[in-house]
């Protein structure tokens, strides 16, 4: 069976998780070879996600991790936890 | 963290050494955030989930059995917290959370582009594009950037994902498709019209 751009679209995030099965597999990239719209689009997928993961991306506010001790020491030292009760 | 440390710790806090739970959480402060971030889109609001989420996992704790992964848990407790907030937000008598269904109203379709292939390492480098990324995932609808924060973000498995937002692999797997491509085809014009025209690696005119 020969693929056409718009199956490969619908199988690019699949193919990018590695959950396509060998086959369907082996015709994508078959298909990226030849096709230059689809490789691109495959590699620009790729490059938002690995955007997305670069921690400077999506940054903690400035602090963040000490108020949040913070208040969790003040919870710590206050309250007894339900399992104390228990 | 290694599970079997994880498992250690959260038995010595339960036995009475609550301060270790500052460690036990250590790990998980940015995915705790992040998540929050992803349902509330709001940095003092998500601080604040956060927060709320990391202490109601403390005097939770020993309802942890350890049948999910600790950070499994962690995150579907995050994402209550999320979610109360955003009811209270949009008001309690309508729940766009539960309401919006896989629907086809919107085009999942990619945008073509041949550039992108050829964008240097130094583009992804800017802080346009990262401003740009930011705002895009912030504007997809809900059910779709939690899935996509999740996966690709804090970088959780498909089967992670689905426990922690009650919703079926399948599901995950077609709302992270959509959500992807969205991003995909939300960034291409911005990147069309910053990105100067150049040759490809192999020398294709663009």
């Amino acid at each position: 069976m020969k693929l056409d751009c718009k199956h490969v679209w619908e199988h690019i995030s699949e193919y990018i998780d590695n959950t396509v099965d060998a086959r369907l597999r082996e015709e994508i990239e078959l298909h990226l070879e030849h096709c230059e719209i689809c490789s691109a689009i495959l590699d620009a997928t790729r490059n938002i996600l690995v955007l997305t993961a670069d921690d400077r991306t999506f940054e903690l506010p400035v602090g963040y991790s000490k108020r949040l001790h913070e208040r969790l020491a003040k919870e710590l030292e206050n309250s007894e936890p339900d399992f104390k009760k228990q | 963290m290694a599970e079997t440390n994880e498992t250690g710790l959260i038995a010595r806090i339960l036995a009475g050494e609550k301060e270790l739970f500052h460690d036990l959480i250590r790990p998980y402060e940015r995915m705790v955030y992040l998540t929050l971030f992803g349902i509330v889109k709001n940095e003092t609001e998500a601080e604040d989930g956060a927060q709320e989420a990391v202490i109601s996992a403390y005097r939770h704790l020993a309802s942890f059995r350890g049948h999910a992964k600790f950070s499994t848990w962690l995150t579907a407790i995050a994402i209550n917290e999320g979610r109360k907030r955003l009811r209270k937000a949009k008001g309690a008598a309508e729940d766009s959370i539960e309401k919006e269904e896989d629907g086809h109203e919107v085009d999942y379709t990619p945008a073509p582009l041949t550039d992108w292939r050829e964008i240097p390492l130094e583009a992804l480098e800017r802080k346009e594009l990262r401003e740009a990324l930011r705002v895009a995932v912030a504007e997809l609808p809900d059910i779709y950037r939690q899935v996509f924060v999740l996966r690709d973000l804090e970088e959780l498995n498909i089967e992670e994902t689905a426990q922690a937002l009650a919703i079926n692999p399948g599901a995950v797997k077609v709302r992270l498709h959509r959500a992807r491509m969205m991003l995909q085809k939300r960034l291409v014009p911005f990147l069309k019209t910053t990105a100067p025209a150049r040759r490809g690696f192999f020398g294709r005119a663009l």
